[in-house]
């Protein structure tokens, strides 16, 4: 048997599949055995193909023809056609509708789907441990294109006209972030790379450092022969240790192969990186107060200005800019600024990398064009909410950011368009959550995180945090008054206008933006005591419906505290003032007799 | 290693590095091994390759990488056959591996849990 054989793959994602795939590849299977075909033939399922909107999709290789909304009547003509004739049925194939152009290939299809790998470009391709498979693909040429064909002022003209942001999070432009620092005039300037990621949900920096290291050692490079300096910093959490291990080897072997250390090249340019390591803090993404870490005091911010680029590390110009912005250079400076701000929307050029996470089905990490919808990332890239339920909200910038609801589905991503829907990009964690989440828990568990992580050096943030949290436990405790609302929306506003860093200036976000699309959901907590998603333990009440209990007894068995009372074949009863709320007798019941209230 | 002189010697060495890959072409093995991989379990399937392609006598290259964001189906594994583009396996555990060994990689036949490649890259 030779690799020439005839292999049919069916889409398996939950789109397609949902949408008749299953019963296409039962089809094709019952086909080919019909003509004796099984033995030279193989239909198996794959993932998704990123083709949701066109589904279900078949492919069949030899020759990769991808056929579109396939029918499980389509089989037939598939098999008589494609397989035994060698015909391809035209009828199937996509169609451009704008140019009415057939498109047959995976690879004339490409440009409908709806990833497209910039930073991600190498991660799960090259060996992050081996510099030459990184020089393989491409990995310090446009460093050496810069050292031997550009000026300082030449690269940093291609970056400003690229558009890039950065994408730490504030989407301050990098390429006047460069010039800046190239401005300042200092016999010292540093450049560092924050790799402080502390979003909760969000790992896109720890995975570019450990699937593609030389790319940010590389831009690191880039940028330092653009602002004049020769020294780089990493600062990295200590929690990383796979990315951390990769960096050291990578930066070894780039100096035993001269492209970090003395005379890079050959042309003259000395540039050298070292690491150094954070304890976690969530404010070290802060760049001031990263700088501190870094020179072994508090990790904690101080106003700017100064900005780093005039008095950062050491009190010398240092531009700080965070993993994904350097993952971006080094395609920008081989492909031109053209080709990257060709990239996404009128204002936030290339792509972003999210981290899906939450009740989503492929949770994972995507790099889509800016401009993307929310409906495209969570249902034709994500693959929908998990178990087919209602999606309420996705969170956008984690503990900074704000929620995104139902009618900001169609609503492209970017920097601008999501500050106007009240959140922000950060660093590009996206939480899915589903008609089963309470907003006022998830707004607390924010908080708790915020409390938690709050340098204490400001008081609106260490005071006024503190009790932003309080309050939100008040009701979901049941606890709750509506004038506690107010307060809570006033006390956010201070916090936010007050408060020293990018930390407590964003803190209050996610209570002010539940508040504003779920204020029904406050108000429910507050007035009837009631949490509609049903997950605030002291709000909800566990009860037996009589009509339906038939005294099995299984519920009195399972319950740890002894609850629940009843006869044998009598309906039960559960005690709420000995009920701990655990759910463990509803999940044993079989004849769904008890319901939370 | 001596340092690479100059940019021309980086361009020459880069073509070295393509032309060694491609002559002999063998079979390669990625078995994608970043933090979500490795929790997965994707050491073990590394060395699972590693030992049976040995065991079976069959000539691969088995790499170790980072990830492709793929953490739904970890631990993932890409087969590159020579001539070929490469395929990438979701969900791989042991049974899988041997059956991609035996199918995919003695007769380039798919087995179920194909990851098209959802996305266009530069």
């Amino acid at each position: 048997m030779s690799g020439k054989r005839i292999q049919i793959l069916v889409c398996g994602g939950t789109s397609c599949s949902g949408n008749q795939g299953e019963a296409v590849l039962d089809n094709l299977k019952l086909e080919l055995e019909a003509n004796a075909l099984e033995n030279n033939v193989t239909v198996s399922r794959t993932g998704c193909f990123g083709l949701c909107n066109l589904g279900p999709v078949v492919k069949i290789m030899p020759g990769e023809i991808i056929y579109t909304g396939v029918t499980p009547d389509n089989a037939r003509e598939i098999v008589s056609e494609h397989i035994m004739k060698g015909r391809k049925v035209e009828r199937l194939l996509y169609k451009e509708s704008s140019t009415g152009k057939i498109m047959a290939t995976e690879k004339e299809m490409a440009s409908h789907k709806k990833q497209v790998r910039i930073v991600l470009r190498n991660c799960g391709i090259i060996n992050p441990e081996d510099i030459e498979d990184a020089i393989a693909h491409k990995a310090y040429e446009a460093l050496g294109k810069v050292l031997t064909e550009m000026k300082p002022l030449d690269v940093i003209k291609i970056i400003k006209d690229s558009g890039l942001r950065g994408r730490g999070g504030g989407g301050f432009s990098t390429g006047l972030k460069w010039e800046i620092a190239w401005k300042n005039k200092s016999d010292i300037k540093y450049v560092v790379c924050n790799a402080d990621e502390g979003d909760p949900g969000a790992f896109m920096d720890r995975s570019v450092l450990e699937g593609d290291p030389h790319a940010i050692l590389e831009a690191m490079a880039i940028c330092g022969f653009s602002i004049e300096a020769h020294k780089g910093l990493i600062y990295i959490r200590a929690e990383y240790p796979l990315a951390v291990a990769r960096l050291k080897t990578a930066i070894t072997q780039a100096r035993e192969y001269g492209l970090l250390g003395k005379n890079i090249m050959g042309t003259g340019f000395d540039f050298d990186i070292e690491i150094r390591y954070g304890a976690g803090a969530f404010v070290c993404g802060e760049e001031t107060a990263l700088i501190h870490s870094m020179e072994g005091l508090r990790g904690e911010p101080t106003v700017k200005p100064p900005f780093p680029a005039e008095a950062g590390f050491m009190g010398k110009p240092t531009n700080v800019n965070n993993v994904e912005t350097f993952a971006c250079i080094s395609p920008i400076i081989l492909k031109g600024s053209e080709w990257f701000s060709s990239i996404g929307t009128a204002k936030s050029k290339g792509t972003k990398v999210f981290a899906l996470a939450g009740k989503i089905n492929n949770v994972g990490l995507i790099e889509v064009p800016m401009g993307t919808t929310l409906r495209e990332v969570i249902y034709e890239i994500g693959g929908g909410i998990r178990k087919g339920k209602e999606f309420k909200a996705a969170q956008t910038g984690g503990p900074s950011g704000g929620c995104l609801t139902g009618k900001h589905l169609d609503t492209p991503i970017d920097f601008d368009n999501l500050i106007a829907a009240g959140s922000m990009m950060g660093s590009g964690g996206l939480i899915v959550m589903d008609e089963d989440d309470c907003m006022v828990s998830m707004a607390r568990f924010f908080l708790e995180f915020t409390v938690e992580e709050s340098c204490g050096k400001c008081s609106p943030c260490r005071i006024g945090n503190k009790r932003l949290h309080e309050l939100l436990e008040h009701i979901t405790k049941g606890k709750g008054t509506l004038a506690d609302l107010d307060r809570l929306k006033n006390m956010s506003l201070v916090i936010k206008d007050t408060s020293l860093c990018g930390l407590g200036q964003s803190s209050p976000n996610p209570v002010l933006s539940t508040l504003e699309n779920f204020r029904d959901e406050y108000v429910s907590h507050v007035t009837k005591k009631k949490c509609p998603a049903g997950q605030c333990k002291d709000l909800m009440e566990y009860f037996i419906i009589s009509a339906n209990c038939v005294g099995c007894t299984a519920c009195a068995r399972v319950c740890p505290v002894g609850a629940i009372t009843g006869e044998r074949k009598e309906p039960h009863l559960i005690n709420p003032a000995i009920c701990i709320k655990c759910g463990a007798c509803m999940e044993k019941c079989k004849f769904d007799a008890i319901i939370i209230q | 290693m001596k340092p690479v002189k100059s940019f021309a010697d980086l361009q020459k060495r880069k073509n070295e590095i393509l032309e060694k890959k491609h002559l002999g072409e063998k079979t390669r093995v990625r078995v994608h091994m970043g933090t979500s991989g490795l929790a997965s379990g994707a050491k073990e399937i590394y060395e699972f390759f590693r030992l049976e392609l040995e065991k079976r006598n069959i000539d691969t290259n088995v790499i170790s990488t980072g990830d492709m964001g793929y953490c739904f189906a970890e631990p993932t594994v890409e087969v590159t056959r020579p001539g070929e583009d490469p395929v990438v396996f979701g969900n791989v555990d042991k049974l899988k591996a041997d059956e991609i060994i035996e199918k995919y990689i003695k007769n380039g036949e798919f087995v179920d849990g194909v990851l098209p490649v959802n996305y266009q890259t530069i």
